[in-house]
């Protein structure tokens, strides 16, 4: 049994709440760097500049990269030979965020109940955390900061198995037209397909946060990965809906079996503001 | 794309000059508000009393800011998507409101009576909060301090970009 110590785990947790605050995913940055020598018409190219300034100034500034410092979401995947010593993974993980949000200076943006009085809980938490237990002596966590304008314009919806694969890209498409420039284009998408009501818009979610350059294994998958992204470009809605040729940067699909009667489809958009980083201990 | 320097508040021949697709370098005086802001500012129009900004002078940016950091002017601004304040936007236009400032499309409804004001809808890049924070001169909480970010600020902002997306 190999033993993680608390303070450790919580150090690591706020250099890396730090470190997304003011850091994009770089491919984002080439990305938007290839955008600026394809893109014609000024207003974009204008747009796409910002974007990449933005990333500059957030690192030489140390203000935020949106002001929209999100709610802190992981997915960590813990090592059965590992003792996580004193406190709990979900509590460690609330403390750094509590720190970092106040040492950061970022914002406080969770309230404590939807409803009624909506009253802030003024230090960020809780974070969502989704845990699994794997083999091995390691502790790996992805942490991610997710803001709130392109989370809502995700959808769900539990589909009849009969939907064909062009029907999927369709109804993507149907969810960014909808989004338009809410959700801060360009995208990212993450699609899951499978599963069951809960499990597809957790594979979703994780779908967002795979790497941007790695496709699906499963080459028919795969394929709709390059099918849905080519449907999505072709909306031109382009950045922050000032048009162009790219809406989404990139598309992940994480498809899991299912019972015969459904076919559980959820989609989570990402924003260009593509906040997240994994870390191993 | 025109880009004109604009000194706020917009004046009637402003107004007439800018056409949508434009982008403006704003300077002067905006006023946050977002959604919780803005069922207060409604509130007190229901009950009658008082507004504590003059609504007709008001550019009203629908942002909730980042904390500031210690040694700067202000923290992270952006846009946030403004069809969540489309429900107010009618009442606050009928008692003067002529300038916001928001992200992404309108209702038919906000769309309409924008219109019927004659008062300008523009966007702002989201995402883009560290750079349009150098625009900022000057910031403070102007009032509703227990709104946290959703409080209404002050700020005072040179060569603030946008983009006319309703008029």
């Amino acid at each position: 049994m190999r033993i993680i110590s608390s303070s450790v785990f919580l150090d690591r947790i706020i250099q890396a709440i730090e470190y997304i605050s003011f850091n994009p995913d770089p491919l984002i940055g080439l990305s938007l760097k290839d955008m600026l020598s394809q893109e014609q018409d000024d207003l974009v190219k204008d747009a796409v500049n910002s974007i990449i300034e933005n990333a500059d100034a957030s690192r030489q500034d140390r203000i935020p990269l949106c002001q929209d410092t999100g709610t802190i979401v992981c997915f960590a995947e813990m090592g059965k030979e590992v003792h996580l010593e004193g406190e709990l993974l979900f509590d460690i993980l609330n403390r750094a965020v509590k720190i970092a949000y106040d040492r950061y200076f970022l914002r406080l943006s969770m309230v404590e109940e939807p409803l009624f009085e909506r009253k802030n809980t003024l230090n960020n938490c809780p974070a969502i955390l989704h845990t699994t237990i794997t083999s091995g002596d390691k502790l790996t966590i992805l942490i991610a900061q997710k803001g709130g304008g392109a989370e809502n314009m995700s959808f769900h919806e539990m589909l009849n198995p009969s939907t064909s694969p062009k029907q999927i890209v369709d109804l993507v498409v149907e969810t960014v037209k909808k989004a338009g420039s809410k959700a801060c284009p360009p995208l990212i998408l993450g699609i899951g397909l499978g599963g069951n009501f809960e499990s597809v818009a957790i594979n979703a979610k994780r779908a967002v946060f795979l790497p941007m350059n790695v496709r699906n294994p499963d080459p028919r998958y795969a394929q709709l990965e390059e099918d849905i992204l080519g449907a999505v470009n072709a909306t031109k809605i382009g950045v922050q809906g000032m048009g162009g040729a790219k809406t989404a940067f990139s598309v992940h699909i994480i498809q899991a079996p299912c019972h015969i009667a459904s076919l559980p489809f959820a989609i989570n958009l990402q924003c260009h503001a593509h906040r997240h980083i994994s870390l191993t201990i | 794309m025109n880009i004109y320097e604009i000194h706020l508040p917009l004046t009637p021949s402003d107004f007439n000059l800018i056409g949508i697709g434009d982008k403006l370098l704003l300077s002067g005086e905006i006023f946050t508000a977002r959604d919780q802001a803005h069922k207060r500012l409604c509130g007190l129009i229901d009950l009658g009393e008082e507004l504590p900004i003059r609504l007709v002078e008001t550019t009203l940016f629908y942002c909730g800011p980042s904390p500031i950091p210690e040694g700067k002017i202000c923290g992270a601004i952006g846009p946030t998507t403004s069809t969540r304040m489309d429900i107010y936007t009618p009442l606050l236009l009928a008692n003067g409101l002529k300038v916001m400032i928001g992200k992404g499309e309108r209702s038919p409804v906000a769309k309409q009576a924008i219109l019927d004001h004659k008062a300008v809808y523009l966007t702002a890049l989201g995402g883009i909060s560290a750079l349009l924070s150098r625009t900022v001169q000057s910031f403070s909480c102007y009032m509703w301090e227990d709104l946290g970010p959703e409080a209404i600020y002050r700020l005072e902002v040179i060569n603030f970009p946008v983009y006319v997306a309703i008029k």
